[in-house]
């Protein structure tokens, strides 16, 4: 149990309170996620020691950076973290480069060179080290702001919405270093979003967090899977299922195998054995309860109902379904739920209209 | 101009000097501690440091002489010292300018620190810079202009007070005869010529500070 991220914050400041009592893996992405004012970001700065959480408990592992009980505390210049902020806050006085080493000195005497020239190329701004900040696009300077976090040698990255100052152009622009840093990276990364799509591309643990308490905490597959909790990700509910690309198909379709069975989409670029992301909405699966062969709808999987629940929209439910282990959730309205005699147990057809590819 | 000016001249030159340099020593604390507290004693401090603004300088000079004085809470201190006492003196005089041109170095390097922000010390922080460390690397160039500015202004008001210099040095030759007075001593005198040279220069002296400090500022704010 020791390898674990553990973060016990109570924060109180009149009209906002915050309330929380995370245990997170210690590898991978794990994201806080709710909507503004969750308190997600206090939780991140709570974690950094720029916000004081009177009583609170913060480790990763054996390393303790707040045990009040204990009268530990570690400023935040004491503790090995990298921290990506909201908008690019870079040091406007020093070149990239500067910027860059500035963490690297400070943690690393006598920094090896070679360091710093790996990360800017796994980051993609080698060819902007003698640049100053106000030269570069907000993508860049995001990139730049990855890059001096992760050469300060920091035990966990904490990202505090990095892509949400950016448009969408700019956005898909970083997602690939994201993602290629989750391959690499062997520290835990914790990320704030308050994006879906963000987090159903780049996140294995998902904690959702609103009015300043903890919902929901689990694997991604799991917490996304779930129907009690209100309305997740609001009219996004849905799932994500983790794929291999199998087989690219004549007429310009791809075949993607999971456990559950095929998916066929649009002719893919990926080279067979790529693993692959889908997510599934709850609004794109319709039920039947023998196989449709006379219909458009291609994807058709075996699946068996776990339950029901209501949603936020008027007349519609919520399934939850279990395709050979892999949950699936589909909307339905309430008329045909009732019409089909859907209930717990039943095994039907579950029709995937379209799939959204996170890559 | 003759030799009693230029050791106006070169008194007035020494005393802003000195001055300067004292203000940004005991400004920039205060400026900082101005920019970052949330005390309730910021509005009282702030308005304290802000008094010279709006005083008139015999005002200050009245009380500081009072202070400074033998029954005065600073001079009995500075006797007890073995200091002797300060009005009529250089170092008497360098404090009470220290008191009048406050203002004006603390207000450009509060206002330098305030913009500059707690963002980059907070990102110093996660970058392992300790409270010093993130001061002197991050928050003191960043406040550059600031601090141009306020060590500016701060050496041009000292070399152009008058009231408080009157009340607290007098007109000691060599000793607490700055530009100012020499100029009121020649007109007093009605050797308007001599005056002319000394109000001239000043002229051009505050003209030349005040266009070098817009140009540097306009320059900092719009870099090529």
């Amino acid at each position: 149990m020791s390898a674990e991220i553990r973060g016990k914050f109570r924060v109180d400041r009149g009209n906002f309170s915050l309330d929380v009592d995370l245990a997170l893996p210690a590898r991978g992405i794990s994201a806080l996620f709710g909507p503004s004012g969750s308190g997600k970001t206090t939780c991140l700065r709570a974690m950094a020691g720029l916000e004081r959480a009177p009583g609170g408990f913060f480790a990763i592992g054996d390393t303790v950076w707040q045990d009040d009980a204990r009268g530990v505390w570690l400023p935040t210049h004491r503790r090995a973290l990298g921290m990506v902020f909201q908008e690019a806050s870079l040091f406007p006085h020093l070149s990239v480069r500067g910027n860059m080493a500035f963490g690297q000195r400070r943690t690393v005497p006598g920094a090896d060179p070679h360091r710093l020239a790996e990360i800017a190329e796994l980051l993609g701004i080698a060819a902007l080290l003698e640049r100053m900040p106000p030269a570069l696009s907000g993508g860049e300077r995001q990139r730049v702001a990855i890059a001096r976090a992760l050469l300060a040698a920091p035990d966990i990255l904490l990202l505090d919405e990095p892509l949400a100052a950016l448009d969408a152009r700019r956005k898909q622009e970083i997602l690939p270093y994201l993602e290629r840093l989750h391959g690499e990276l062997s520290i835990p990364v914790i990320y704030v979003s308050h994006s879906p799509d963000e987090v159903a591309r780049l996140v294995d643990h998902l904690v959702l967090l609103d009015g300043g308490r903890c919902v929901a905490s689990g694997s991604l597959h799991d917490v996304l899977g779930r129907i009690d909790l209100p309305a997740v990700f609001a009219d996004d509910a849905g799932v994500v299922v983790e794929t291999t690309v199998a087989e690219h198909e004549a007429d310009d379709l791809t075949r993607l195998e999971f456990s559950g069975g095929h998916i066929w989409v649009s002719r893919r670029s990926e080279a067979i054995g790529t693993p692959l992301r889908c997510r599934i909405h709850a609004r794109d699966v319709s039920l039947a309860l023998v196989p449709q062969t006379q219909a458009s709808i291609l994807n058709c999987v075996a699946a068996t109902v776990v339950n029901l629940a209501a949603t936020a929209t008027p007349g519609h439910v919520l399934v939850k379904l279990d395709v050979a282990g892999n949950p699936l959730l589909a909307r339905i309205t309430r008329r045909s739920a009732e019409r089909l005699g859907i209930r717990p147990g039943l095994a039907l057809h579950a029709q995937i209209k379209s799939v959204a590819l996170l890559a | 101009m003759d030799s009693s000016d230029l050791a106006a001249v070169w008194l007035t030159l020494k005393l802003a000097t000195v001055v300067t340099l004292l203000l940004l020593l005991v400004g920039t604390p205060v400026a900082w501690w101005l920019a970052h507290t949330r005390s309730r004693l910021k509005g009282v401090v702030g308005a304290l440091v802000a008094l010279p603004l709006v005083l008139p300088p015999t005002v200050i000079g009245f009380y500081l002489l009072v202070a400074m004085g033998p029954d005065g809470p600073v001079g009995r201190l500075t006797e007890a010292l073995g200091i002797g006492l300060l009005p009529f003196t250089f170092p008497g005089l360098v404090i009470a300018s220290v008191f009048y041109s406050l203002p004006f170095v603390v207000q450009p390097i509060q206002n330098a620190f305030a913009t500059v922000g707690e963002r980059p010390l907070e990102v110093a922080a996660t970058l392992r810079a300790g409270p010093w460390d993130a001061f002197w690397s991050v928050a003191v160039p960043l406040a550059r202009p600031g601090f141009v500015s306020g060590a500016i202004l701060g050496f041009a008001h000292t070399i152009g007070e008058f009231g408080v210099v009157l009340m607290i040095g007098g007109n000691i030759p060599d000793k607490t005869r700055v530009v100012s007075v020499q100029i009121y001593d020649h007109v007093e005198a009605l050797a308007y010529g001599q005056a002319h040279w000394l109000a001239g220069g000043m002229l051009l002296f505050s003209f030349v500070v005040l266009l070098a400090l817009y140009t540097f500022n306009a320059g900092w704010r719009n870099p090529a």
